[in-house]
């Protein structure tokens, strides 16, 4: 599905580099490999999400082949492949928070949002973007509040309490 | 320091010994150097400075303190594995990947009272012999990351942190690794393969026992937030004057989690094993919904196998052999273990009368299944085996035999994989099987529409 992207496409700034030798000099000279998280979360957070190219610049800074960047941009849930919206949704899927109705928080979230979520599964295709691409939703696992379920991630911001009639409000703090 | 008092509706209850979470919702604090400075911040890094690093770690040992992450193993104990004629660096790593669903307890240590983290660290460095030390960060902590950088600066600026510390001649820099949402990575020795940039696979042990071959292949210890700020505390109070909170091995406090189905969830520090389950469900966390009853109780996170608050417990042997109820099991580590499940990382997930076992297990299958990182066939199979099958309890569409199938499937994962994470798949559904099978074949059916003959002579044949 074609969505309109409100993130810059990956360019690598002098202010990128800055933040990747930062990082870079976190470890041990001989063990730039250890970077790799660290730079590709810089990535994911400047342009939404990892592409090839991005990838490849990961790589070349720490003397590595692009596929033992993308080995690990591929296994964890926390790096994304396409881009999500400006307003990405992760909302607790686990037992606590899906007692306390987080699949109903999901579904409202979706209504207000028109967000078809029926293409979506936990592996493969985790993430859903509205049509206007202003916004995106996924369940996340387990997010370390479950005495305050359900709870949410919008972008770094943290939500807690929830409930489903609340997210109209809580959408509403990002509608601009 | 005046009197704690803390913010409204926050105050600890009266059971509660708040040791660890002293600062967490305390009025007037905040998670600034200046602020922990003047509560007697950073006077154990003092002291510990001028205390053999040796007798640092015996402190340790003395106190009993028990890993606060889930497996419950010696602090001390873990630390006196790096080799004695080592020459490689130490590291020490702080596991704050908090992931096991359940738990909430570290959450509120990095972003409330970073100092204490810190201050744990290079009490902890100072003891094995590290100058470098990660925070693992889970991702999903983001603000947590700039809260704990923040305050790692701030520590350097007093020179708590950097080259010869204070004047000692110690050094310690701390960075922050952020994970990418893997509960793998809570598994230390997946965390160290994360943090040396690779897919968190973790390793075969032996060899590869951290404390000896760790990351970079040198010694390194990993230990949970809440381990590590409890050093803090040993110090201060010393580790036979430690060792007198809460119970015959089963020393000093813990945070225990309450979520689900409770009046008043929260999280709540206490003297382990000073506390009963009926204690902490009903008096403290005010007792079941109205109307409702307590049907089942997950004491220490999702992989701990569930009980039934009906349920009487027979441990001991011989002549100290007891009966014990639900209610009347201590909250500490060895007692949970002889009732059959664990106290692991004091996750305590209550469900009440309005539960459907089968749902919740189904939740926990979705979860494991998820979670499972892949690299041992029975756990990347069979979780996902497990998932399936439970899916079609829920959707009605499950025969009895499937019952006995999902029970072989965890039994033929648990004990075959290279980490525990086996275990914490399996031990769930081996459990919901054990204690609610009746529930369970209750929503299957011998004449499932949903299977075609063929299917039903087919399953006949296999059982």
């Amino acid at each position: 599905m074609k969505t309109q992207t409100t993130f810059p496409a990956f360019a690598v700034s002098p202010e990128i580099e800055d933040a990747a030798e930062t990082r870079i000099a976190q470890y041990p000279n001989d063990q730039k490999r250890s970077a790799v998280l660290p730079l590709l979360h810089i990535v994911q957070h400047e342009f939404g999400f990892i592409n090839r190219e991005a990838t490849e610049w990961v790589a070349q800074k720490l003397g590595l082949e692009p596929m033992q960047v993308h080995e690990v941009v591929s296994f964890y849930p926390g790096f994304r492949e396409h881009a999500p919206g400006k307003y990405h949704f992760r909302v607790c899927r686990t037992l606590s928070c899906a007692m306390a109705g987080s699949a109903e928080l999901m579904d409202r979230i979706c209504e207000l949002t028109g967000i078809d979520r029926s293409n979506s599964d936990s592996h493969h295709n985790p993430i859903a973007v509205s049509p206007c691409g202003l916004w995106s939703v996924e369940f996340a696992e387990c997010l370390a509040s479950c005495g305050t379920g359900p709870v949410c991630l919008v972008n770094d911001d943290f939500h807690e309490d929830v409930a489903p009639e609340k997210a109209e409000n809580l959408i509403g703090q990002y509608n601009n | 320091m005046s009197k704690i008092s803390y913010l409204p509706g926050k105050e600890p209850d009266s059971c509660e010994h708040r040791m660890i979470f002293k600062n967490i919702d305390r009025k007037g604090w905040d998670p600034s150097i200046a602020c922990y400075l003047k509560d007697g911040g950073y006077e154990q890094l003092r002291k510990a400075l001028k205390m053999n690093p040796e007798d640092i770690t015996n402190e340790v040992k003395i106190s009993g303190l028990r890993g606060r992450g889930g497996a419950g193993f010696p602090t001390g104990v873990k630390w006196g594995f790096i080799p004695p004629n080592n020459s490689k660096p130490v590291y020490l790593i702080c596991n704050c990947d908090e992931s096991e669903p359940g738990t909430f307890k570290d959450r509120y240590i990095v972003h409330q009272d970073p100092h204490q983290l810190i201050e744990g660290m290079l009490i902890s460095a100072l003891a094995i012999g590290a100058h470098t030390a990660y925070i693992y960060m889970r991702e999903e902590f983001p603000e947590a990351a700039i809260l704990m950088e923040k305050a790692i600066e701030e520590a350097r600026e007093k020179n708590f942190l950097g080259s010869d510390i204070l004047g000692s001649g110690f050094d310690l820099e701390i960075y922050i690794h952020r994970g990418a949402a893997a509960y793998i990575c809570g598994e230390e020795t997946g965390l160290i393969e994360s943090l040396e940039g690779k897919r968190p696979y973790p390793r075969i042990k032996p060899p590869y026992f951290p404390a000896a071959l760790g990351l970079y292949m040198a010694p390194t210890i990993v230990n949970n937030v809440e381990s590590i700020c409890h050093v803090k505390h040993i110090i201060e109070m010393g580790g036979a004057e430690y060792a007198k909170l809460g119970t015959p091995r089963n020393t000093g406090t813990r945070i225990l989690c309450v979520s689900g189905d409770v009046k008043k969830p929260g999280y709540y520090e206490v003297e382990v094993g000073k506390i009963t389950m009926g204690e902490l469900l009903n008096d403290v966390c005010g007792g079941p919904l109205d109307g409702r009853t307590f049907k089942a109780c997950i004491p220490g996170g999702s992989s701990a196998k569930i009980l039934r608050c009906d349920e009487t417990f027979k441990i001991g042997n011989g002549e100290n052999q007891k009966e014990l109820g639900f209610y009347d099991i201590p909250m500490d580590f060895d007692t949970m273990a002889a009732c059959g499940s664990m106290a692991g990382s004091g996750g305590v997930i209550v469900m009440d009368d309005s539960r459907k076992m089968s749902w919740v297990l189904n939740n926990i299958n979705h979860f494991y299944a998820h979670e499972s990182c892949g690299q041992c066939t029975p756990c990347r199979e069979g979780s996902m085996w497990m998932r399936k099958i439970s899916d079609r309890i829920v959707d009605g569409k499950a025969t009895p035999e499937d019952i006995q199938t999902l029970e072989d499937v965890a039994y033929q994962i648990d004990g075959r994989t290279v980490c525990a994470f086996g275990e914490a798949a399996s031990w769930p559904v081996e459990a919901m099987i054990s204690k609610f099978r009746d529930e369970l074949e209750a929503e299957t059916s011998e004449d499932n529409e949903y299977l075609s003959p063929e299917a039903k002579r087919q399953l006949k044949n296999i059982s």
